[in-house]
């Protein structure tokens, strides 16, 4: 329990930290906002007022504090450039990244499993080697070419699926899942790979314990002692890297919205960032962080679902 | 050793699969050193074309005839642009992971060295960065400084530092309590000394090897910060740049994002394989 | 009941061929022997000397040449999923260190249940209550509290306890044990051996017990075959050996056993040197190199076993212990 707690607060300071690195930056981006929003033949004093309205000439640290008390308060505030609650913007965007982030992970994990347990059980064969190159090749592949050569084969020459562009759940199911497809599966065909590896290295490991030989001479069959002796043993490192994939994804997969036009976390950001909209930044890194967090804790809890020595606190004997 | 850049993807290090040994070796040498050479070279050449000249008799034209490997859809030679785009890469590629191994160093041996206050406000200040939407941090330095070779290598190499950091100090703390250190200690060295003298030639070939897997992550990220405008200002070229440039004719001249996609594969296939053959090196040993 | 019937376990010229990486080792090297139901065999050797590939041969978990005879079944003959059903029902095996050869994220409940609803297709409850009345058999106290607990949470002597309820799991004709104490507090040895004998006897099973202390086989075992380097060097009834022994290996393993009625600081009489690399096996009696009495002959031509008067009694020595000499 004590251990949990540090944790817990070793991440509240990551995340005021982390907001507040962000206060401070985007207060040192050179264009003026007030400038922005007044248009060109703005005078003197209209920008003083605008800055006045917007709270921009106070102490950056004294304008981070009453945001946090705004957050406190639950009110995220207005965006500059759209007057929109930041709450609801993040809102109509959380969707679609989670969808993406759902899907290629699911894809990933598809991929990576039955090749982690395969290449571990059968290790030096073969079809060991013949998927480690084509792994390898993988890793080496940007996954932002992988999504054009996605394009230009599934959706310019076979004309399979659509090239951009999002369709609403309401709308549809398939036409949702279609344009999610590609850009899903151009991230998780480069996030597999690791996966694999982790999960391969780890289960050739634990493949070598004593309690495997004994699953052996019980006389189990291969898959039973794969699946229910070594795997779950084995699924420490994977977890962790899987955390770490999903936690970057939101908000990260910058490069593969903006490549399908998926209206996501991601574009939200670096839109906002462009656009100098303070309190859409502010939201949405927010929320990149409390993911971050979130994903860090669950993270943990797995390592207490996959370990009974780890939810007991107790060491060995 | 598993990383990443939040928002950006990950550095992963690799097993590279089991060929035959000689052979991909020297391939991944020769290409490196074809590279490097294109990338001195460029301007000393005596090229049918220049840079930003515009072929508007050929626009996005196909490889072979005139222009070797096509034009782009400005009509400018895609050859041309490759060679001296390899600068970009190359530079970007070996400053960044080197600049962030500086900082990992200056940083990461201490914190090895001194548990106590010093050692967590530098874990700490590490955590906070790799939670950090790096985006942010790249875009609001591109802003401030404006896009360039220089920025997007300053900036690259700040956000690996906190990995560098880690792995530095994991390195490091490994021979906190071996023998040859106890040793200098009796004989009276600092531990200054002990550091630079006895631990850093010990950790120089893991961190190497690292850095250069990190380098291939390196060149990808440019192609990444190209499509948001953030590389080397047009019209200069970068391979990522041409990739984001082939985006809008994918469908009419395939050819112009795919060459350098595939010189960027290659050259990233080929870092990757040398850092394997090097981490496998050190971690035998 | 006729020979044939007698005969759980009759193995012909048994060799374990492995690749290393300077070439084949042969760990096991062509060694026979057969086991009596009900009986007890002792397998002594130092560490190295081939006595757990032995029996992961006969469990059919390395590959391996020549016949074992189970039951009348030709091992060797069998598909994997036939060579399964023997190995997890027909043979039960416990291993050295229960620390480690217990699953650590399965319950116990689960890791004594899973043999039988595998190869006996119990249903959940019939093999709880199986697990229940195994766990009070093997001498775990409150054994209804223990069903749920993982292996962390007990005592080394309690796991291995629960590694012979595994075991015993599917009532198996044979048992392999191997160095099932060495790992395991001095008191704590004794009972589990206490507890493995008494099984035996209750059950009626053979038991191969593996360990590289003579001294821990004596009251336990009726045949006993002392390996090294891969081979076997001698062979005989438990009595036979210990009142005649023959081969200077087997009296050094002797002179080795610490004694109540030692004098205070004696020093025990130690092997000298290591067994031999099995890449680097000496061309006559693997022994040679260490033994006091070897003469010319030992080191250049490898001893055949012979029989020793009594027909069960074998050795293989060409300067074996004068009968006077024995016994100490």
């Amino acid at each position: 329990m004590h251990q949990l707690l540090k944790k817990l607060l070793h991440l509240v300071v990551v995340v005021l930290a982390v907001t507040l690195l962000t206060f401070v930056m985007t207060d040192r981006l050179p264009a003026d906002v007030a400038a922005e929003i007044n248009g060109r033949g703005a005078t003197a004093a209209d920008l003083g007022e605008v800055r006045e309205r917007l709270g921009l000439n106070r102490p950056v640290l004294i304008r981070y504090a009453s945001w946090l008390g705004d957050i406190c308060r639950g009110k995220l505030g207005n965006s500059l450039a759209t007057e929109q609650p930041v709450a609801e913007s993040l809102r109509s965007h959380l969707p679609v990244t989670l969808e993406l982030l759902f899907l290629s992970q699911l894809f990933a994990l598809l991929l990576a499993i039955p090749a982690g347990i395969i290449t571990a059980w059968r290790a030096g064969s073969r079809l060991d080697r013949l998927t480690g190159t084509f792994a390898f090749g993988c890793a080496s592949l940007p996954n932002y070419a992988l999504a054009m050569g996605l394009v230009l084969l599934f959706s310019l020459k076979l004309k399979l699926l659509p090239a951009t562009g999002y369709t609403p759940m309401s709308v549809g199911l398939a036409a949702n899942l279609k344009g999610f497809l590609l850009p899903a599966f151009a991230i998780a065909l480069v996030e597999w790979v690791i996966l694999m590896r982790v999960l391969r290295s780890d289960l050739i490991a634990t493949l070598k314990e004593d309690f495997i030989l004994l699953a052996r001479c019980k006389g189990l069959p291969a898959w039973r002692i794969l699946l229910v002796h070594a795997l779950r043993p084995s699924l420490f490192t994977f977890i962790t890297v899987l955390g770490m994939q999903a936690a970057s994804l939101i908000g990260g997969a910058v490069i593969i919205e903006t490549l399908f036009a998926l209206p996501g976390i991601g574009r939200l950001l670096v839109n906002a960032i462009f656009a100098q909209d303070y309190p859409l930044i502010q939201g949405a890194v927010l929320l990149i962080t409390l993911a971050y967090v979130l994903i860090n804790f669950l993270v943990d809890l797995c390592y207490g679902l996959l370990d009974p020595r780890v939810r007991t606190g107790g060491a060995d004997g | 050793m598993v990383s990443s850049i939040p928002g950006l993807g990950r550095v992963v290090p690799m097993a590279s699969p089991d060929l035959k040994k000689g052979f991909t070796f020297y391939a991944a040498c020769g290409w490196l050193a074809l590279v490097v050479l294109c990338a001195l070279g460029a301007g000393l050449w005596p090229l049918p074309f220049t840079l930003d000249q515009i072929d508007s008799e050929h626009l996005a034209a196909w490889p072979g005839g005139e222009h070797l490997l096509g034009t782009d859809a400005m009509g400018r030679d895609v050859l041309v642009r490759l060679l001296f785009g390899s600068r970009v890469s190359l530079i970007v590629g070996s400053c960044a992971p080197l600049l962030g191994l500086g900082v990992g160093l200056l940083l990461g041996m201490p914190a090895a060295w001194c548990s106590g206050w010093s050692e967590r406000l530098i874990m700490t200040c590490t955590d906070v960065i790799l939670a950090f939407p790096a985006l942010i941090f790249l875009l609001v330095f591109a802003s401030i400084l404006g896009p360039s070779l220089i920025t997007i290598t300053l900036g690259l190499g700040l956000l690996l530092s906190p990995r560098f950091i880690r792995v530095v100090r994991a390195n490091t703390a490994r021979f906190r309590k071996s023998e040859f250190v106890l040793a200098a200690r009796i004989s009276g060295a600092g531990e200054g000394s002990i550091l630079l003298k006895e631990v850093l030639p010990n950790i120089m070939g893991p961190l190497l090897a690292y850095s250069l897997v990190v380098t291939g992550y390196v060149i990808v990220v440019e192609g990444a910060l190209a499509f948001l405008g953030l590389s080397v200002p047009s019209p200069a070229p970068s391979w990522g740049g041409m990739i984001a440039a082939g985006r809008d004719v994918l469908e009419e001249a395939p050819h112009v994002a795919i060459i350098p996609m595939a010189t960027m594969f290659l050259t990233v296939l080929a870092v990757n394989l040398l850092g394997d053959r090097l981490r496998g090196r050190y971690e035998r040993s | 009941m006729n020979g044939v019937d007698k005969q759980l376990l009759d193995i012909r010229d048994l060799t374990v061929e492995l690749r290393d990486r300077r070439g084949p080792i042969l760990p096991v090297d062509s060694v026979s022997f057969s086991l009596e139901r009900g009986k007890t065999l002792a397998i002594v050797g130092e560490s190295g000397s081939g006595k757990s590939m032995l029996c992961r041969a006969i469990l059919g978990l390395v590959p391996s040449h020549g016949s074992i005879l189970f039951n009348g079944h030709d091992t060797g003959k069998l598909s994997a999923s036939e060579m399964n059903r023997i190995r997890g029902r027909e043979i039960g095996v416990v291993l050295q260190n229960p620390l480690s050869s217990l699953n650590p994220v399965m319950t116990i409940a689960s890791q004594i249940m899973e043999p039988m609803r595998c190869h006996l297709g119990l249903g959940a409850r019939e093999s709880r209550e199986k697990a229940l009345a195994l766990m009070g058999a093997v001498g775990i106290p409150h054994p209804q509290e223990r069903l749920s607990c993982y292996p962390h949470q007990l005592s080394g002597g309690m796991r291995q306890r629960v590694a012979i309820a595994i075991a015993l799991a599917c009532d198996p004709q044979l048992l392999i044990a191997d160095e099932p104490t060495t790992a395991l507090d001095v008191t704590v040895q004794s009972e589990i051996l206490g507890l493995l004998s008494r099984l035996q006897q209750e059950r009626n099973m053979s038991l191969i017990l593996v360990s590289h202390d003579l001294g821990v086989v004596a009251g336990v075992a009726d045949e006993i075959a002392v390996m090294y380097a891969g081979r076997i060097v001698e062979l005989g009834p438990a009595g036979a050996i210990f009142e005649r022994m023959r081969m200077r290996y087997t009296q050094a393993l002797f002179d080795a056993i610490p004694r109540i009625d030692d004098p205070p600081h004696r020093r025990l009489p130690n092997i000298p040197d290591q067994p031999p690399d099995f890449a680097a096996l000496p061309p006559g009696c693997r022994f040679a190199p260490r033994c006091a009495s070897a003469g010319e002959i030992c080191r250049n031509k490898y001893p055949p076993l012979v029989a020793d008067g009594d027909e069960r009694h074998s050795y293989a020595c060409w300067f074996p212990c004068e009968l006077k000499e024995a016994g100490r």
